[in-house]
């Protein structure tokens, strides 16, 4: 049985009680994009600031409020994408997303989870990996994925302009 | 001392023998759906095992008795809310849809652009949402009654809200505060303006002695599963001469009495808002949590839950003095069962993820109201609420599992 201590480590606890780049950035030149769990009332608001030409994240800031995982998730997306290519930052979004759905696509019996293993492959998620052991709570990965969903959608946007 | 024997109704309820994490479940969602008695299960068991068949078509003698059977269901819930007549009950799926039924069959039918509707910051998205559409759809004007500080509904300009207004739809018991809205002066106030009262009583008819004449309601919205009943299955009462003239809502079998190749007319009522095959043993099932109901007596219900309403406000706010704070009315009178709290510091999930390690069930959210959030300034609250299955020990309880989560959260 899956215990709370799997759920609320103390690396989320810690970014949820202090969160990392709190805060917003002027837009433009920055994105800023909104994400809502709208069945819980979690949201999270993300500032994006992204050098297309020299292929850097070159700053996050972020607000919103919800639950210690979808806080702590968001506070932990910030450190970790902040400064990295955009390539980089792609690689992690699907890492991310891969981490939190092993554990149900195995359950599903629709996959032995190999295809997601082959996106966490050489992607290092360091402090990330705390967040692991919400997929043992089904219900709360949503509030995990929702920084890394609405990440996404902010990159989507900032690229986008420049094609 | 309370008329009712709360350890034996318990034992009525096989699910809340239930273990979770090793202990034995504490059950305090009822305002989201409730738990059903053995009296329901067989009811629907026995239907399935004996006597099931499609109602009002066959001519055999299991159809027939599935047939009377879902028929007296309809005069059991009738009964139980005062209605003139079982014909003035229509059948649905729950509140919600009895509540889209109206607008889309006598709002669209007699609302156009500029008419007003009138709803309030404490509804439920399913009384909220229905009018926002109409809204969007006809230029129908909505205007909210807003609420007083200590989370009543603000009637202070209630007479210029109601001007120029087609209809009042106004929740009886908040999902969310718990408040209790007073009816009938409501029912009053807007037939003084010639606007019809849709009356959102999926939170009151589980729970109070309901009788929708004394109220003067023209719609009245409730839901079975809130009421020990199975889910699928809930109703609409309305007066006799409105569901007359109001077209009906979905087309199909059982609605109609004759179709051509260039038409169709339709059934009496309220066969005529109930098409294609109806969830037969959900409405027998809905019957017979009447008759559980009955059995205990709605003014016993309504007693024992103002006591443990009391006790648990009591036991909340004197052991988290600091640290929690009640969105509702303290006072019991005016009050249901459903206690909002926001903890200091601890997002409601939390909380909910916590007291599921002690199999404390309780209900994190925004509970579908979100314009009522937005007025607490809050994004979610936890809930506990209670039923007549609930006692004491069920509050001690969350009170302790509480107590845990404030030492996880905030050590």
């Amino acid at each position: 049985m899956a215990g709370l201590e799997d759920l609320y480590r103390e690396i989320i606890l810690d970014h949820y009680r202090s969160p990392r780049n709190r805060g917003e950035l002027p837009v433009p030149p920055a994105h800023k994009v909104e994400g809502f769990n709208p069945l819980c009332g979690d949201e999270v608001v993300l500032y994006i600031d992204v050098d297309t030409d020299g292929d850097v994240v070159r700053d996050v800031k972020i607000a919103g409020q919800g639950c210690s995982i979808s806080q702590a998730s968001t506070s932990m997306m910030s450190s970790a994408v902040k400064g990295k290519s955009l390539e980089e930052t792609r690689q992690l979004i699907r890492a991310f997303k891969a981490l939190m759905s092993i554990h149900e696509s195995k359950l599903e019996g629709e996959s032995d989870g190999s295809d997601l293993q082959a996106d966490l492959e050489g992607v290092r998620l360091g402090d990330l990996e705390a967040l692991q052991g919400v997929v043992k709570f089904p219900v709360r990965i949503k509030c995990a994925t929702l920084a890394w969903n609405t990440l996404q959608q902010a990159l989507d946007e900032a690229t986008a302009e420049t094609v | 001392m309370s008329t009712l024997d709360i350890a034996a109704i318990k034992r009525d309820f096989p699910l809340l023998e239930r273990e979770v994490n090793g202990k034995r479940v504490t059950y305090l969602d009822s305002a989201s759906s409730a738990q059903k008695p053995v009296a329901v299960l067989d009811a629907m068991d026995h239907c399935y095992r004996h006597y099931y068949a499609n109602i009002h078509r066959g001519v055999y003698a299991i159809a027939e008795e599935a047939t009377a059977a879902f028929e007296l269901a309809r005069r059991k819930v009738a009964g139980f809310v005062g209605a003139k007549s079982s014909s003035e009950i229509v059948f649905v799926r729950n509140a919600t849809e009895a509540i889209n039924l109206v607008a889309y069959t006598w709002a669209r039918a007699n609302l156009r652009e500029g008419d007003v509707v009138v709803v309030t910051h404490m509804e439920h998205h399913a009384n909220v949402v229905p009018w926002h559409m109409l809204a969007a759809e006809r230029g129908v004007e909505l205007r909210w009654i807003p609420m007083t500080d200590d989370y009543r509904l603000d009637l202070t300009d209630l007479d210029q809200l109601l001007d120029g207004a087609r209809l009042l739809a106004v929740t009886a018991m908040s999902n969310v505060l718990g408040t209790l809205n007073d009816i009938r002066p409501l029912a009053d106030a807007a037939h003084a303006h010639d606007a019809l009262l849709l009356v959102d009583a999926c939170q009151f008819v589980p729970h109070v002695a309901t009788d929708v004449q004394e109220w003067d309601a023209d719609f009245v919205a409730f839901s079975a599963h809130k009421m020990c009943g199975p889910s699928g299955i809930g109703a609409l009462w309305a007066r006799q001469e409105l569901l007359e003239e109001m077209p009906p809502f979905l087309g199909g079998g059982e609605m109609i009495r004759d179709v051509r190749l260039d038409g169709f007319t339709t059934n009496d009522v309220p066969w005529k808002f109930e098409a294609g095959t109806m969830p037969i043993a959900e409405a027998i099932g809905f019957g017979a949590a009447v008759d559980y109901m009955t059995a205990l007596g709605m003014h016993a219900v309504r007693d024992h839950e103002m006591r443990l309403t009391r006790y648990a406000l009591d036991a909340l706010t004197e052991r988290f003095p600091e640290s929690l704070r009640i969105f509702g009315p303290l006072d019991t009178s005016v009050r249901g069962g459903a206690i909002s709290f926001l903890f200091d510091g601890i997002h409601a999930h939390d909380i909910s993820q916590v007291l599921d390690e002690d199999a404390v069930c309780v209900r994190a959210g925004h509970h579908c109201a979100k314009p009522l959030m937005r007025q607490l300034g809050v994004p979610a609250t936890t809930r506990a609420s209670v039923y007549v299955y609930n006692d004491e020990s069920d509050i001690d309880e969350l009170v302790e599992a509480l107590a845990k989560a404030q030492k996880f959260f905030t050590p």
